[in-house]
């Protein structure tokens, strides 16, 4: 009800964005807490992040909106606030354009002490094209290691804001807060946008919940829409009825209209998330806009590889949390697959790395599937001698080398900022990635921006984890997808006791092909543990061995130790190593961990 | 009928890198109070009545640590509540060095028959490394001191599969223990627990034992060379001569039920088995407040009962009797493990007499696989 009381002019869209831990979660319970949308009862620490996953990971994987309700003590009126919540990974950059379409201003969130890191800088890039309003803010000015001076410093040079602009705070202390609010007021414009002009609605998320369909999370720029109406998405065509309409307060609450500048959902027996895209216009049936609002884009899976069931009788189960958990994420994608080791599975792809290792970790969990991954692999075009083009997104399908002709791989444009330090390190790495130097860039005294066009496929396996360790934990890091190129790219097969194990098959270049054979070979002799009888491990492009090592057969497992009367220790013993070879899969004749499946992601580790 | 007790005196002088049993450093005040603790603990079980036992056994931590007179304090308390006179078995475990002829000579009085001598291995280089108190030298000290006090039965412990240690210096420590020609030898291969220092630096990957291969050369070695001897193996770790067997021991492979007091100590009582609190001054504490200063009890139930009969009784040499487990159970072997047991004598693991299943001298090696099989999942049973 309160919406209808205020008027367009008193309306502010925002989102805040920061770098994982530079606080933003804090800041948005803060400002939730000021704005009394929670009761003390309900305050929960970091409300906008519901999933217990993103809770644990310390990110956000879903949006959320929220509509607050604030009287300026400046001004002497009402705000209506529409805080956007958007993801801060790398993986839902597209999400995170959305959902800053869906604002007039952002609140740039910078840790005090850290400065600004790549992803922030990615977002911020972001905020910009979309001519949004930005108010910087420096967090954990608290903290004994801040240095607020040289990040202000930092945001001068970098956003041309002037010192007066930056507002200090704590968002744990609940420093700084009243000022953030004030300068929403102030310098955030409120939308435009006529509400008797034909509706556009702007899709920046979309949930699925079991009883209502999709819950579209939607930002009215033109128009008006109420219960009943007919409506229609403008990129898919599809057509529906309106149900439901409502904001968050933080609790969904209907209304019967929601109007230009209205930021809230809108449900319509829409049974699959696909049909409620991200970054799709909703209009009206009865009086359509003409064009749909900017910047929509069709999501595709950059990183693929195969889930498997450990136990074969869950495979319908995993397809079944596959059916659910594509209802809600419309960016996933899978295929049945059947691997001659690992039995019926699927093939899925997913934006990024974070969002394949979220699916499993939600399947595991939610529905209590234990799973086997094959290690992801990236789309890689093959031309074959005739000519013909073909994608191969597992490596255990990659044609015969011989009817082969080129592979082509996709590269990325990767951005790594650094202190000055370090610089050596992640060349180093970016070298070793098989990357080729762009561009070097001070951005200060100290940090330096490096630019370098390196191969998707050696970012997925451990770049990050790879760069986080050699610069101590200082470098941030970004990509951009650069295309398609030609690369020297070989298919390794693994043998396991004499039988080629497709689904540790994976795509290499030809240069690194010796050293990962030899990597991947030893590392597989440590993670599968000792059998009855000797098994040889090799690895092989086409029919030639490149490298050889031996599983030897077991020789002694038994307890020989005194443990006085304590027979319990004795049968937990026992029950683990049951436990054990329940989570091994059987392959061929030899029992192999789910680890060894993602070997050749950690082989590089140990050099 | 209980006839079995363990007594755990948690106190030494130095704190082998190894060992992960409840131990202390020796402190002449917490070790008084510890016994008056130790006293409650065991008149609080048993009732003031004297009980006839069929095994005592003492061990640690280092039972001689305690002081003459803590000794005596001891030995009249286990006195009072058992009677000493009629235990076939009544053992003290007794580090090289570390007890004079005054200590023993009252052991000998009140009535201890068997003596458990941690001796590990004949090597001074490799005790330091262990962090063991004694050298080589003590353990001859010490043996003349039986000799003169008359204990006969006196067993030694050997350990195998240490970091460092070589097969030719484990045969050299079986032959120097077996020309002592004692009637009892266990010899246990070495466990990297938790909480001990070598699990420190194992994590940090600085300690390695001897690879799987050589330690499974040490165990046939060891087997082989006391076979030889006439000292015949009658479980996974131990070794007599006939009439010599452990009896104490043997109450845990037979799955028989024993009292656990101290801190620390396991008992398994009539459909449970104990654990003690571990830390000393809690212990006390409990056992003043509830009398029993138990950290937890674990319901053994019929299902855990005949899993253990058959992974304890396995270890035996004679292995598990087909007529003692259907008399106790009401259920024969081959109706409960009919599968697992055609599986096991496949691989030669098992063999069947006529009333015995017992594991083959290959399956010894391989115990842990064995036993692990008769685990039985809960659908089976109902």
């Amino acid at each position: 009800m309160s919406s209808d009381k205020i008027k367009q002019e008193n309306v502010r869209n925002f989102s805040i964005i920061a770098h994982i831990d530079h606080g933003k979660s804090t800041l948005a319970d803060r400002i939730l807490e000021k704005t009394k949308a929670l009761t003390q009862r309900e305050m929960k620490e970091q409300f906008l992040d519901a999933m217990d996953l993103e809770r644990e990971r310390g990110i956000t994987i879903k949006l959320n909106a929220v509509q607050l309700r604030y009287s300026s003590p400046n001004k002497g009126e009402d705000y209506l606030f529409h805080l956007i919540d958007t993801p801060g990974h790398v993986d839902f950059t597209y999400e995170v354009s959305r959902s800053l379409a869906a604002c007039e201003g952002v609140i740039l969130v910078v840790d005090a002490a850290q400065g600004i890191e790549a992803q922030t800088l990615a977002n911020l890039y972001l905020a910009l094209d979309n001519d949004l309003e930005i108010i910087p803010v420096i967090n954990k000015v608290d903290l004994p290691a801040a240095d607020p001076d040289r990040v202000t410093k930092e945001l001068e040079d970098l956003i041309g804001v002037t010192k007066d602009e930056v507002i200090l705070a704590s968002a744990k202390a609940g420093k700084g807060i009243e000022e953030i609010l004030e300068a929403i007021v102030e310098r955030i414009p409120s939308p435009i946008g006529e509400p008797e002009d034909p509706l556009k609605a702007l899709i920046f998320d979309s949930l699925y919940d079991p009883y209502r369909g999709v819950i579209a999370s939607i930002a009215v720029k033109e128009g008006s829409v109420k219960v009943g109406q007919k409506i229609r998405m403008m990129q898919t065509g599809k057509e529906f009825e309106v149900n439901e309409i409502g904001v968050f307060n933080p609790k969904p609450t209907p209304k019967n209209e929601l109007t230009v500048g209205d930021v809230g959902y809108l449900t319509a027996s829409i049974k699959n998330v696909g049909d409620s895209r991200v970054g799709d216009t909703i209009t009206r049936v009865d009086n359509p806009a003409p064009v749909p609002l900017p910047g929509y884009k069709r999501l595709n899976p950059m990183v693929f590889c195969g889930l498997f069931p450990v136990d074969a009788n869950n495979y319908n189960d995993l397809r079944e949390a596959l059916e659910r958990l594509e209802l809600n994420d419309s960016s996933l994608q899978y295929e049945a697959e059947t691997s001659q080791a690992l039995g019926f599975g699927f093939r899925c792809g997913f934006l990024g790395l974070l969002h394949m290792e979220i699916i499993q970790e939600r399947i595991e969990r939610e529905f209590n599937i234990q799973l086997i991954t094959t290690a992801p692999s990236v789309i890689y075009e093959v031309v074959l001698a005739d000519g013909e083009t073909v994608t191969v997104d597992n490596p255990s399908l990659m044609p015969d080398p011989q009817s082969i002709s080129e592979v082509r791989e996709p590269f990325v444009n990767a951005t790594v900022m650094v202190p000055n330090d370090y610089v050596g390190s992640v060349m180093e790495i970016c070298q070793k990635k098989r990357g080729s130097f762009v561009d070097m860039q001070y951005l200060d005294d100290n940090r330096v921006n490096i630019t370098y066009d390196i191969p998707l496929s050696e970012i997925v396996y451990d770049f990050f984890d790879q760069l986080k360790s050699q610069t101590k934990g200082y470098a941030s890091f970004d990509y951009d997808l650069a295309g398609y190129r030609a690369s020297n790219l070989v298919k390794m097969d693994i043998w396991l006791n004499g039988d080629t194990i497709d689904a540790l098959s994976f795509i290499v270049h030809r240069d690194f092909a010796f050293d990962r054979g030899k990597a991947i070979t030893s590392k597989l002799v440590e993670l599968i543990p000792r059998q009855q009888f000797e098994v040889p491990v090799q690895a092989a492009i086409g029919n030639k061995i490149v490298a050889r090592s031996t599983i030897k057969a077991m020789r002694k497992n038994v307890l020989a130790k005194c443990y006085g009367g304590d027979i319990s220790r004795k049968r937990k013993l026992l029950e683990k190593q049951k436990e054990g070879k329940k989570r091994m899969k059987m392959v061929g004749s030899v029992e192999v961990p789910q680890e060894a499946f993602m070997a050749v992601l950690e082989m590089d580790s140990d050099d | 009928m209980i006839t079995s007790a363990y007594i755990h005196i948690p106190f030494c002088h130095k704190i082998c890198h190894y060992c992960d049993f409840t131990k202390f450093f020796y402190n002449p005040e917490l070790a008084d109070q510890y016994l008056d603790a130790l006293e409650n603990e065991i008149v609080t079980a048993v009732g003031t009545d004297k009980r006839q036992m069929k095994t005592i056994f003492v061990g640690g931590g280092t039972p001689t640590a305690l002081s003459y007179e803590q000794l005596e304090r001891l030995l009249k308390m286990i006195a009072k509540s058992f009677d000493v006179e009629a235990p076939l078995e009544y053992t003290f475990e007794a580090n090289p060095g570390e007890f004079d002829e005054k200590k023993l000579a009252l052991l000998k009085e009140y009535g201890v028959n068997r003596i458990s001598f941690g001796v590990q291995v004949f090597d001074d280089e490799l005790l330091e490394k262990l962090g063991r108190n004694h050298r080589v030298k003590d353990v001859y000290d010490s043996l003349r001191l039986f000799e003169k006090q008359q204990f006969e039965n006196v067993s030694v412990d050997l350990m195998y599969g240490l970091p460092g240690q070589t097969y030719d210096q484990f045969k050299k420590t079986i032959d120097e223990a077996l020309a002592l020609d004692l009637p009892h030898y266990s010899s246990y291969s070495l466990q990297i627990e938790p909480k001990t220092i070598f699990y420190l630096r194992h994590k940090k990957g600085k300690l390695h034992k001897p690879v799987e291969e050589e330690e499974a050369r040490m165990y046939e070695l060891l087997m082989n060379e006391m076979n030889q001897k006439g000292v015949y193996q009658y479980e996974i770790s131990n070794f007599a001569k006939q009439g010599f067997e452990s009896k104490h021991n043997l109450t845990y492979w037979n799955n028989d039920y024993y009292y656990g007091f101290g801190a620390g100590a396991h008992g398994y009582l009539p459909g449970e088995r104990t654990v003690n609190i571990k830390p000393l001054n809690q212990y006390t504490k409990k056992g003043k407040e509830t009398g029993l200063p138990r950290l937890h009890v674990e319901p053994v139930h019929y299902k855990e009962e005949m899993e253990e009969q058959m992974f304890l009784g396995l270890r035996k040499t004679s292995g598990v009797s087909m007529s003692e487990f259907e008399n106790r159970f009401g259920r024969s072997i081959h109706s409960l493990y009919s599968s697992e047991l055609d599986y096991l004598k496949r691989k030669n693991w098992i063999t069947e007499t006529e009333d015995n299943v017992a594991l083959t001298t290959q399956g010894r090696l391989f115990g842990n696989e064995v036993f692990a099989q008769f685990l039985i999942e809960d659908e089976k049973l109902q």
